[in-house]
């Protein structure tokens, strides 16, 4: 082989080389690209979390999710005979309502028990008054509670302990918007003023 | 004025009952929210000796009966367990606490109001017995300070 075309081929192979390595990094940033779409497009579809529901108020009157439309929901699922988690959360959002100030007008808390059996609309209206006057506590047929929890995907469970039982439940707290549809969610014990922040930008930016 | 009152009596409150080798301190419950008849209290234990020891039970006069709990976070799930005991090693301090570990009131007879007081009596496998006075805060205090109130 004449030296010019060992030259010759020693540049295509360097042409195809930097050509490979320009392939190599298109087909990243389009890999990535098509990464970022489909997680953009997970974020504003409709996530199923949350929907309707038919369920009975602290005052003894049917509710349905339409019961609450233009208000911004807290939906927390716990039970009253619990001493210890559902008092830390209902206090939570107490402090995050005290937090919001003028803004907390728009947001309605909603305390689902998972025990029916034993919690009564009365009960329930007792026991969320103590935290903040303005949790409602919502109640219903066993058959309602597990169509509510399901809906909001909540899982719980009746525990024995000895002649009496304890539940397991989600500890998470659902934001849902005016229009019904899920927007945010808290954590078990999600600092309250991480909480307070997320729904001020939230109702503030519904607002603007 | 009421300020000063509320830390006088937030001073009494986490007041220190030391038994020969065992330390409580900072006995708080929340009030009982409503009509529950289920209380929790909280308190901080010391084993200040060389040997290990146990808390094994406890009793409140307020109470039908007190058990010993441990809430867990398991991802999103709360659960609630019961304890048969409680270790307390040589030198180690054990903290109540709301989300963790909890002595559960049942049978709450009266209400439990804020501001008010009783006695809780711990029991120890070494034979001790350890009465302390426990302070009500509000039913969703977080600990023995002042509390949010409506």
């Amino acid at each position: 082989m004449s030296p010019e075309a060992q030259r010759g081929l020693k540049r295509a192979g360097l042409i195809l080389l930097i050509g490979g390595g320009f392939l190599a990094v298109a087909l990243g940033i389009g890999w990535v690209q098509t990464q970022r779409s489909a997680q953009t497009a997970a974020d504003t579809s409709p996530v199923p979390i949350g929907g309707p529901f038919t369920l009975m108020d602290e005052n003894g009157q049917a509710v349905t999710d339409q019961t609450y439309r233009g208000k911004w929901l807290l939906v927390f699922f716990g039970f009253t005979h619990c001493p210890d988690v559902c008092p830390t959360a209902l206090n939570d959002i107490a402090l995050t309502l005290d937090q919001l100030g003028p803004l907390a007008a728009s947001v309605q808390p909603l305390f689902v028990t998972v025990d029916p059996e034993r919690d009564t609309p009365e009960i329930v209206k007792d026991y969320t008054d103590a935290f903040h006057p303005s949790i409602v506590g919502l109640t219903g047929t066993p058959e309602q509670i597990a169509d509510t929890a399901k809906t909001y995907r909540v899982y719980f469970k009746k525990v024995p302990q000895g002649d009496t039982y304890t539940m397991d439940h989600s500890g998470i707290t659902y934001v849902m918007a005016p229009d019904g549809k899920f927007a945010a969610h808290f954590s078990p014990r999600t600092p309250i003023d991480t909480m307070a922040a997320k729904l001020r930008g939230l109702i503030s930016g519904k607002k603007s | 004025m009421k300020i000063v009152a509320l830390l006088l009596a937030l001073l009494c409150a986490t007041s220190t009952v030391q038994a020969a080798d065992l330390t409580v301190r900072d006995a708080w419950a929340r009030a009982t929210a409503g009509q529950s008849k289920i209380g929790s209290a909280y308190l901080t234990l010391k084993n200040t000796g060389a040997t290990a020891d146990r808390l094994v039970s406890a009793t409140a006069p307020v109470a039908g009966a007190v058990e010993l709990h441990t809430s867990i976070q398991d991802g999103d799930v709360m659960r609630m367990q019961k304890l048969d005991t409680i270790d307390l090693a040589p030198d180690a301090t054990v903290e109540f606490k709301p989300s963790g570990l909890h002595i559960m009131l049942v049978d709450v007879a009266a209400p439990l109001k804020q501001g008010a007081r009783f006695p809780l009596t711990l029991t120890f496998a070494s034979g001790q017995n350890v009465t302390v006075e426990v302070a009500v805060m509000g039913p969703g205090a977080s600990g023995p300070t002042v509390t949010h109130q409506h």
